[in-house]
């Protein structure tokens, strides 16, 4: 139904024209899914939007042929393109949020949408939009339909996108990242959606997405890009469960598994930065090491309350307060690693920044070793744990200066705790440090911006490191990277935790992160344990129902297709 | 060359708009002229020896009656007009500059305390320029000049004329700066990396200076250019009003008070000349921070 043929993009710049996409050709059947994976920048939302004729200004195709039945997408001019689209293509879009129009009720938007296209009456089309909404499993879609997107939960939300794109019947539907805002349970739901509208009604859906995970459990076929060209294609279970091209392997070795866990990912390590033959971090090694060496300390929660004022709805009462976390209580036991997993909304960032000061419990006691770490303001600048309890950030784009040379950034903790009283050695021990998590010396000259979010990550750990902490806590440490260089960073955090028995507490969504990195885990929903224990006990026989449903509903590969 | 320009974005937008090119070269020129006036003129306006009244009133030398001595004419007391220009956009460029120095350190600082601690403090400096925003910067400055006049001997008057109308003049705008300060504070201190600091236990002073201060400047740098223009209008309007400076150390709002005694007389040049060179001035001044807004921010590019 769908045929592209040698597509390439490219895209001009005050450069020259930058090839986005070259040379790739993929055939989408009625009632068919077809994947497309890559890590970002692989081009694969040029594609989708080359297809559907939104390349972002000044992008063009510069070749190829794109053929939907038997019309050539490539010739049409502008009005015929518009016309088509909706009609025959439809899109659906990342993030539910913003494609909805916040100001127009669902069922405006639906009917505006079927009118567009087809000519009939406004009672006709408003019956069609109901029947369309209770496809999508909308309760009571007559009533539902007069409320507004902000009235939706995220899943909702996504299954009336999901109606507008369906509401003209088209043959294909492009799905760029459907389902990355939204949380497991609802992800299951609509992946679920999108497979029976496929089986159903035979549409056909290009599904880009960087999760190999929704791929496997979905899509008929796939194609796997990189640097905007197309690296293997073919039926699902071939090309990931028996991949021929290297990259393609080397991907599938990232992908963490959910159902075991393994010692070290098996990826190349990223050699395009550290130089051969120059320093590999002894120097930083010794220099963590050689510390007095304490006791070592673990950490303990005794119930612990969160609460933030709530939303003031009359001027007469007193709003209620809204409960963040509650009675939580663990033991992280010294040098190993706790994980924290959780939806969004669990409250695993709170339990972060409750940890390291920013936010003051509203009960409870935190205890490291046998200090009492006072919560929020009460905790002051000059505390010890100021310095034991380093962070590593979920952003690795604003969690660096983007002003500061990355020298200063590093040797920031070195002088602040007067751990290194002598401006020339503490360069040389950051420059030492930065070999040590895998990166060039040199980089202590630049700024951040000259960097990769892996690159920057990195750097972030540095810093932790250079605090000489005691405890690390790691918040959503690889959610903004690729699946490659999250196995990289996950490796690098597993090296430095067992050469320095540091105590890491490790915040993720992904339960396959956390159980790749974790010793213990606790798993958190709407600011309550629901389960805590060793973290292979937890996973191999979890007791809770919230954890059995959790580890169901991730999308997972069959456990023979990693090698 | 052109590789140097295509590697710097601001650079390759600024060759891409003409507009901007001629606002920076009437910019730059205007302020060559001003700081090397006491070279570049031919008199000393302020000098009462080097003119003489038997040279008043001679229209430019594209008139009749014009001389070539006089290549824009001279005012009625025979001063050169080229000469009184340049010497007065000196005195409005010194006046415009320091006020907004002022205004930016008084309104930055302000600011950027408002916005990290938050809480009291903020809602205090902020009721403070709501206060300030409720009154005309004009009153604000008439305000300041009154109680100068109340407080300061009459032999000094004289003497602080230019000190107190900066003074008036910063005070009326450090609110602009104090406002986008905060703002831009406010969406910084969320930034994991403030967090970060926040959480090694740094000095406050040192989040707001070395951390954030930087990160903000771009807009506040957009915010200066557009303010010196405004200074440098305050400026001329006070003095046209009779209240800024003195006849005789003329800056062109004085300028322009002097020719308006003309402007039915036929001697048109008097009020012509530095109006049009004020507004030259002006423009050029907001055209080049309209670009400096573009450069800092992508999204309206």
């Amino acid at each position: 139904m769908l045929r592209v043929e040698n597509l390439t993009v490219k895209f001009p710049s005050r450069f020259g024209d930058v090839t986005a996409v070259e040379d790739v050709s993929m055939s989408i059947d009625a009632g068919e899914i077809h994947g497309l994976v890559g890590e970002s920048g692989a081009g694969k939302s040029t594609v989708g939007a080359a297809i559907i004729g939104l390349l972002q200004s000044p992008g063009y195709v510069s070749d190829g042929t794109i053929m939907l039945g038997e019309t050539d997408l490539r010739s049409l001019d502008r009005f015929e393109a518009h016309a088509l689209r909706g009609k025959r293509i439809s899109m659906i879009f990342q993030d539910p949020q913003t494609s909805l129009n916040p100001l127009m009720r669902i069922e405006d938007q639906l009917v505006e949408t079927i009118l567009a296209h087809e000519d009939m009456s406004t009672a006709a089309a408003k019956t069609r939009a109901v029947d369309l909404l209770e496809e999508m499993g909308i309760e009571d879609a007559a009533a539902r339909m007069q409320s507004y997107p902000h009235q939706f939960s995220g899943g909702m939300r996504q299954r009336v996108v999901i109606a507008l794109a369906l509401c003209t019947n088209p043959e294909l539907i492009i799905a760029d990242e459907p389902t990355t805002a939204l949380d497991v349970a609802v992800q299951s739901q609509v992946l679920g959606l999108i497979r029976r509208l496929a089986d159903v009604r035979k549409v056909g859906f290009m599904l880009i997405t960087h999760d190999i995970g929704v791929i496997a459990q979905i899509a008929d076929t796939v194609t796997v890009m990189r640097h905007g060209k197309r690296i293997e294609s073919g039926p699902t279970a071939q090309v990931l469960g028996h991949p021929e091209a290297p990259y393609t392997k080397q991907l599938m070795a990232a992908v963490p598994p959910l159902d075991h866990k393994i010692d070290r990912f098996k990826v190349p390590e990223d050699d395009s930065m550290a130089a051969p033959g120059k320093s590999k971090g002894d120097r930083a090694e010794a220099w963590l090491l050689g510390g007095e060496r304490q006791v070592p300390i673990g950490l303990t929660l005794d119930n612990i309350d969160v609460t933030f004022p709530g939303v003031r709805t009359t001027i007469w009462r007193k709003p209620e307060p809204f409960t963040a976390l509650s009675g939580i209580s663990f033991d992280v036991r010294s040098g190993s690693v706790m994980g924290i997993v959780g939806e969004s909304g669990s409250g695993k960032s709170t339990l972060a920044k409750t940890l390291t000061g920013l936010i003051k419990p509203a009960g409870g006691t935190m205890t490291l070793g046998g200090l009492v770490l006072p919560g929020g303001k009460a905790r002051s600048r000059h505390h010890p744990s100021r310095q034991l309890i380093q962070m590593v950030f979920q952003d690795p784009f604003s969690s660096l200066n983007s002003r500061h040379k990355i020298g200063a950034i590093l040797s920031e903790p070195l002088w602040l705790y007067g751990l290194v009283k002598d401006k020339g050695e503490r360069r040389e021990l950051c420059a030492d440090m930065l070999g040590l998590v895998g990166m060039a010396p040199e980089a202590i000259n630049k700024y951040p911006h000259q960097f990769s979010g892996g690159q920057r990550q990195r750097i972030a750990v540095a810093r932790a490191l250079l605090a000489r902490p005691k405890i690390l806590i790691c918040d959503e440490p690889t959610s903004a990277l690729d699946v490659s260089i999250q196995a990289q960073l996950l490796n690098l955090l597993k090296d430095l935790q067992s050469a320095f028995g540091l105590t890491v507490i490790f915040i993720s969504h992904n339960l396959s992160v956390v159980r790749q990195m974790s010793d213990d885990v606790v798993v958190l929903r709407n600011g309550r344990i629901q389960e805590q224990g060793p973290s292979e006990r937890v996973y191999q026989e979890p007791e809770a129902d919230y954890t059995k449903r959790l580890l169901e509903l991730t999308p997972t590969m069959p456990s023979t297709w990693i090698q | 060359m052109l590789a140097f320009i295509k590697r710097h974005e601001g650079l390759w937008l600024f060759t891409r708009s003409p507009a901007v090119m001629i606002a920076a070269i009437v910019a730059i020129a205007i302020l060559i002229g001003a700081v090397f006036a006491p070279w570049i003129a031919s008199v000393n306006p302020y000098d009462l020896a080097s003119f003489s009244l038997m040279d008043g009133l001679l229209p430019p030398v594209w008139e009749e009656f014009g001389t070539e001595k006089f290549l824009l004419g001279t005012d009625d007391q025979g001063r050169d007009m080229i000469s009184s220009i340049l010497y007065g956009a000196r005195l409005s460029l010194i006046i415009g500059v320091s006020a907004m120095i002022i205004a930016t350190t008084l309104g930055v600082g302000l600011g950027l305390a408002a916005g990290y601690f938050g809480g009291r403090f903020d809602a205090l400096i902020m009721r403070i320029a709501d206060i300030q925003l409720a009154l005309p910067a004009i009153l604000t400055a008439l305000l300041i000049d009154g109680i100068a006049r109340g407080i300061l001997p009459p032999e000094m008057q004289q003497d602080l004329r230019v000190v107190v109308l900066t003074l008036a003049i910063a005070l009326s705008l450090w609110v602009n700066f104090a406002r986008t300060a905060r703002a831009s504070t406010f969406v910084q201190m969320n930034k994991e990396y403030v967090q970060a600091a926040v959480m090694q236990g740094q000095h406050p002073l040192r989040i707001m200076f070395v951390h954030i201060l930087p990160n903000i400047l771009g807009p506040l740098l957009v915010i200066m250019t557009v303010d010196l223009a405004s200074a440098i209008l305050l400026e001329a309007t006070l003095s046209f009003l009779g209240i800024g400076l003195p006849a005789d150390s003329p800056s062109l709002g004085t300028l322009i008070r002097i020719g308006m005694q003309f402007l039915l007389s036929g001697e048109w040049w008097i009020l012509w000349i530095p109006t049009l060179f004020l507004i030259a001035l002006v423009v050029s001044i907001n055209v080049l921070g309209d670009f400096l807004r573009d450069v800092f921010n992508p999204r309206l590019r």
